[in-house]
């Protein structure tokens, strides 16, 4: 049997690799100054656990994020003080922050990594090219929890989403913070207090729940983004969704937002700044991945602020949306408070590592435990994640077609119908590459490589009917063929819901076979022929009569 | 009348039986769709009647009108968790049509056709004749499964599929023999051949479970048209053609959708049995850990009460048990009072496509309650508490946590991601893929044990116990 994602696998293949299992998960303590996550809270640790790892952490990682050694120990993970020995003795090592030079040991901790051992954390793989060198000479394999696939079934796996959630949290309450006023309106004994407004520029997973914070709060939200799919979410959070008279979509990939043009940046800019002089707090979330931040608040629009305005810019770390920005620094400019934090989830590190580790746990689940450990390139999560395998770069990974309406869970059925179906059911799942080499040629038999094949087929398929049969056929084939495709386009439109109607009606249709039964309706005498035809009438009428009655009768059915 | 009158009304009719495809596309104008192939065929058939030649009417009017009655009869009669059953047995009527033409217009030689025209037209003959004997067996079968008097397990003969191959392999023999022998003695290995596709169509159905019945069924429905689309061939008719060519891929798109809802190939599904391949590589190790928590009536009656958001996910145990209308009432009970009632439905519930769709219409439940998968998966986390009626394995978490289930990466209902999950159930039976659910031993799932029908109407009389409220 051939199916689609490849999840099944024979037993032969399984059993190939289970000597390359990992059983010990470990935990550093996260050294980026600032950092007070961790990967994984105790109770997350039992779930590990349960998968069948063994779970080391290294002393006091959990200490930032107020989760005591002791804790750790009471939920049945190993205690390890030395960080040399931790990174050495696990298999797996689940980390918050992409590995960086160990301020207290002098050594980067790539270096620290065992030999042919899996490390699973943020990378950024695009922006950090030395660090997958170094993590290729350790013949390292490498999933970034910053690259998974934007699919329904990733979900519970995705970091980002989850870190972007509490981020944008965050954000509302940080800005609240430097914000002098209230940002709920109220009408008290001592005068009226106007609701802050907010303005929420991209609408990501962070600034849905920032604008759903500030709601919240109270304040008058105004959210943007280019990508118009997001306006129904935008308002359905309570907040204005404010839109450009030009018209362009900026869905890129995987749901993602892609570059825009010059004409529409123009438009852009100029509602930004109308926007500034109105508004109280700017938040912007505005990302474009593997660019730098694209700026869209000028020094010009953050001078026409009122003083004690307040700029959150969760893209500092990219660089800044706004002109402004200083990474890392809160400061004023012209009585404008510029936020330029980039550790929100940190800030709130008890809840945040609670999060990261569960989607660790979910993302070990997909992997098959510790018992059943498999990275299979088949499956489209570990494709999209896999940075390093054994120190190579993996196959090059297949650009996903889903996410173009925003709503990552969509997979667009017209794509899928071009996939004609292998063959062979062997053809149809690829080897886990963990239990042999990772051959380029696995790859190499595209859909589209199959696509030519057909048409090729096809192709010749019709020539050869081109020469043999007679003018009469062809002209039937030209109506039969058409017909193929009115049908085509009009099934697709037809509702699930509507399917038995259909289904009904299609079968009262096809009794027009009694055409055929009457066109045997010639002579003068009855003929067998004629009697074959009756019978075949008869029976096509009984086709023809219920099936339209009983379509009649169930469309009055139904009703709003 | 004139054939070029003829060939106008032909087209009418063509374009009339588009326009109702297309009108099926949405609720609001389903019902003038429906009317605009009732005048599609009219047309056609007064054409047909009227055209050149055709005699001998009193015998077309003695068949034609018991014919029309007797489906006007059935289709007012049949009651709706029935109607899988009649869509199977008037698609074989068409198979059986359809090789009946073929016959008739194999004894009946058109001497005008010479050399290429006259082997494309036997060529014609016989696969419009295997089509539609295939589709009549097939047919046959399916209906049996359905009105259950045979088992639906599939039977899964030694060596089925190279029995297929054998069959096909002899009617490629016998179309050989057909194709050399002069005209009327040619009728043999037309009759036997007729006879093996009977065979084959029986056994492609009968290999296939009764959980994989919507594939099957739109796959008749598309042969059906498929055999008509030959006939049309076979008689130079154009409207024929088309019509065929319409109802083909209308079927071929219906069990499209219906393979992908399962995650499963086409093939895999015609080619038969749901789990033939899978049980064997894990034996025993979907036995799910935890436990049951069983519930009482009046404890789901107090989650309703407290929920605000209420999701029901039905499946073909409801229409077995006759729960729609009782459920029906709930939903309305329940609306009433404000709190947000919303249905469910996979794809392949039910025997049918759209099964679900309609008895829930029957039952009058407004249609716009009444979403898709697609639709509805996203908001199971923010739902308070969701009601499963007589579904499994469109529920079943093990199609998307289990990488080694037989229903791995099957789209399914995500109901465990709600606060609470009732599930009316008989016992704790696996469903026809034989799955074992592990939705019955979540930590938030109640099982409600009992009959659905008389269950849900136990909940009724407890959530409204004055049905009359008399002001005084």
């Amino acid at each position: 049997m051939v199916i689609a994602n490849g999840k099944v696998t024979s037993a032969n293949e399984t059993a190939t690799d289970s000597h390359s299992c990992p059983q010990h998960i470990g935990i550093p303590k996260e050294i980026h100054p600032g950092e007070y996550r961790v990967a994984a809270t105790p109770d997350v640790t039992k779930t590990w656990q349960r998968l069948g790892f063994t779970v080391l952490i290294e002393a006091g990682a959990g200490e930032a994020a107020h989760f005591s050694d002791q804790a750790y120990k009471l939920a049945g993970c190993e205690i390890v003080s030395d960080p040399q020995t931790l990174w050495g003795a696990a298999d797996l090592i689940l980390k918050v922050r992409s590995p960086e030079m160990h301020p207290l040991l002098g050594v980067h901790e790539a270096e620290l990594l065992r030999e042919g051992s899996t490390l699973i954390s943020f990378i950024w793989a695009s922006q950090n090219p030395q660090l997958l060198e170094r993590l290729g000479a350790r013949r390292a394999t490498v999933l970034a929890m910053d690259a998974v696939p934007r699919i329904s079934r990733a979900q519970k796996i995705d970091a980002l989403s989850s870190m972007g959630n509490l981020a944008g949290y965050r954000a509302v309450i940080e800005a609240a913070n430097h914000f002098s006023a209230l940002l709920g309106g109220q009408i008290t004994a001592a005068g009226k207090i106007p609701p802050a407004r907010v303005l929420v520029i991209g609408a990501g997973v962070a600034g849905l729940a920032a604008i759903a914070t500030a709601r919240g709060l109270g304040a008058v939200v105004r959210g943007f983004d280019t990508r118009p799919v997001v306006k129904e979410q935008v308002q359905s959070l309570g907040a204005e969704f404010l839109e450009l008279s030009f018209a362009e979509d900026g869905n890129g990939q995987g749901g993602y937002a892609k570059v825009m043009s010059q004409e529409f940046i123009q438009a852009e800019m100029e509602l930004f700044a109308a926007q500034a002089r109105e508004v109280d707090i700017i938040i912007t979330t505005a990302l474009i991945p593997g660019q730098p931040a694209p700026k869209l608040i000028s020094a010009a629009m953050v001078e026409s602020m009122q003083p004690g305005s307040v700029i959150i810019d969760m893209a500092a770390e990219q660089g800044g949306n706004c002109a402004l920005t200083q990474p890392g620094q809160v400061y004023s400019h012209q009585g404008v408070t510029i936020v330029g934090l980039s550790d929100y989830p940190s800030r709130m590190a008890h809840q945040a590592s609670q999060l990261y580790g569960t989607n660790l746990y979910y993302l070990l689940e997909e992997l098959g435990g510790a018992s059943d450990y498999r990275l299979e390139l088949s499956n489209e999560i570990v494709r999209g994640m896999l940075i390093l395998h054994l120190g190579e770069k993996p196959l090059p990974q297949q650009p996903t077609e889903n996410g173009n309406t925003g709503e990552p869970a969509q997979e667009s059925l017209p794509a899928r119908q071009k996939q004609p179906q292998p063959p062979t059911p062997k053809a149809s799942s690829p080897p886990p590459i963990a239990a042999t080499a990772p051959s380029p040629s696995a790859a190499s038999v595209s859909p589209a490589d199959q696509d030519w094949t057909w048409l090729l087929f096809t192709g010749i398929a019709l020539l050869g009917v081109g020469t043999i049969a007679p003018a009469s056929f062809l002209s039937h084939l030209t109506v039969f063929v058409l017909a193929c495709f009115v049908g085509w386009e009009v099934i697709w439109n037809v509702k699930p819901a509507l399917h038995t109607p259909l289904m009904s009606v299609t079968n009262a249709i096809s009794g027009i076979i009694i055409v055929g039964g009457m066109l045997q309706f010639l002579g003068d005498t009855i003929s067998l022929p004629m009697i074959l035809g009756a019978i075949a009438i008869f029976l096509g009428t009984i086709n023809i009569s219920g099936g339209f009655s009983v379509t009649q009768r169930m469309l009055r059915m139904f009703q709003r | 009348m004139s054939n070029n009158l003829q060939i106008v009304a032909y087209i009418i009719a063509s374009a009339l039986f588009i326009l109702s495809l297309g009108g099926l596309s949405n609720q609001e104008t389903a019902r003038k769709g429906n009317l605009y192939g009732m005048a599609g065929m009219l047309i056609a058939l007064t054409a047909t009647l009227l055209g050149q030649g055709v005699s001998h009417y009193s015998l077309l009017v003695g068949v034609l009108l018991p014919g029309g009655m007797i489906g006007a009869i059935v289709a007012s009669r049949v009651v709706m968790t029935a109607m899988p059953q009649l869509v199977a047995i008037l698609h074989s009527f068409v198979g059986v049509a359809a090789v009946l033409v073929g016959i008739a217009n194999y004894l009946q030689p058109n001497s005008t056709l010479v050399g290429a025209e006259a082997t494309i037209h036997q060529l014609e003959i016989f696969i419009g004749s295997f089509i539609g004997a295939v589709t009549f067996t097939g047919s046959v079968v399916a209906f049996a499964k359905l009105q259950e008097l045979i088992g639906s397990r599939p039977l899964l003969l030694p060596a089925r599929h190279w029995l297929n191959l054998a069959l096909l392999g002899i009617t490629v023999g016998l179309g050989v023999q057909f194709m050399t022998t002069p005209l009327i003695a040619g009728l043999t290995p037309l009759l036997i051949m007729i006879a093996i596709a009977c065979l084959l169509g029986a056994h492609l159905v009968l290999a296939i479970g009764g959980a994989d019945m919507p594939v099957v069924i739109s796959m008749l429905n598309s042969y059906s048209g498929w055999a008509a689309a030959a006939a049309g061939f076979m008689l130079s008719n154009d409207l024929l053609i088309i019509t065929g060519a319409l109802v083909g891929s209308s079927g071929a798109i219906l069990s499209y959708i219906m393979c992908k809802a399962m995650n499963r190939s086409f093939l895999s599904v015609i080619l038969g049995g749901f789990g033939s391949n899978s049980n064997q590589s894990l034996p025993g190790v979907d036995q799910p850990q935890g436990r049951v928590t069983a519930t009482t009536i009046e404890d789901t009656v107090k989650l309703m009460q407290t929920a605000g958001r209420i999701i029901i996910v039905p499946g073909y145990g409801m229409a077995v048990a006759q729960a729609q209308h009782a459920l029906a009432a709930l939903t309305k009970l329940l609306r009433d009072r404000g709190i947000q009632v919303r249905y469910g439905i996979h794809p392949v519930a039910g025997r049918l496509p759209g099964h679900m769709n309609v008895l829930l219409a029957e039952a009058n439940v407004p249609y716009d309650i009444v979403l898709e998968m697609d639709e509805i998966n996203s908001d199971f986390p923010q739902t308070d508490l969701v009601l499963v009626i007589g579904a499994n394995d469109t529920v079943n978490p093990s199609a998307i946590e289990d990488p080694n289930s037989p229903i791995a990466g099957m789209p399914v209902l995500e109901v465990w991601q709600a606060k609470t999950i009732v599930v009316l159930k008989r016992s704790l039976a696996s469903g026809y893929a034989g799955v074992e659910n592990p939705l019955f031993t979540k930590d938030n799932t109640r099982m409600l044990f009992g009959d659905a029908k008389s269950n849900v109407e136990l909940i009724l009389t407890q959530l409204n116990p004055h049905p009359v409220a008399v002001l005084t």
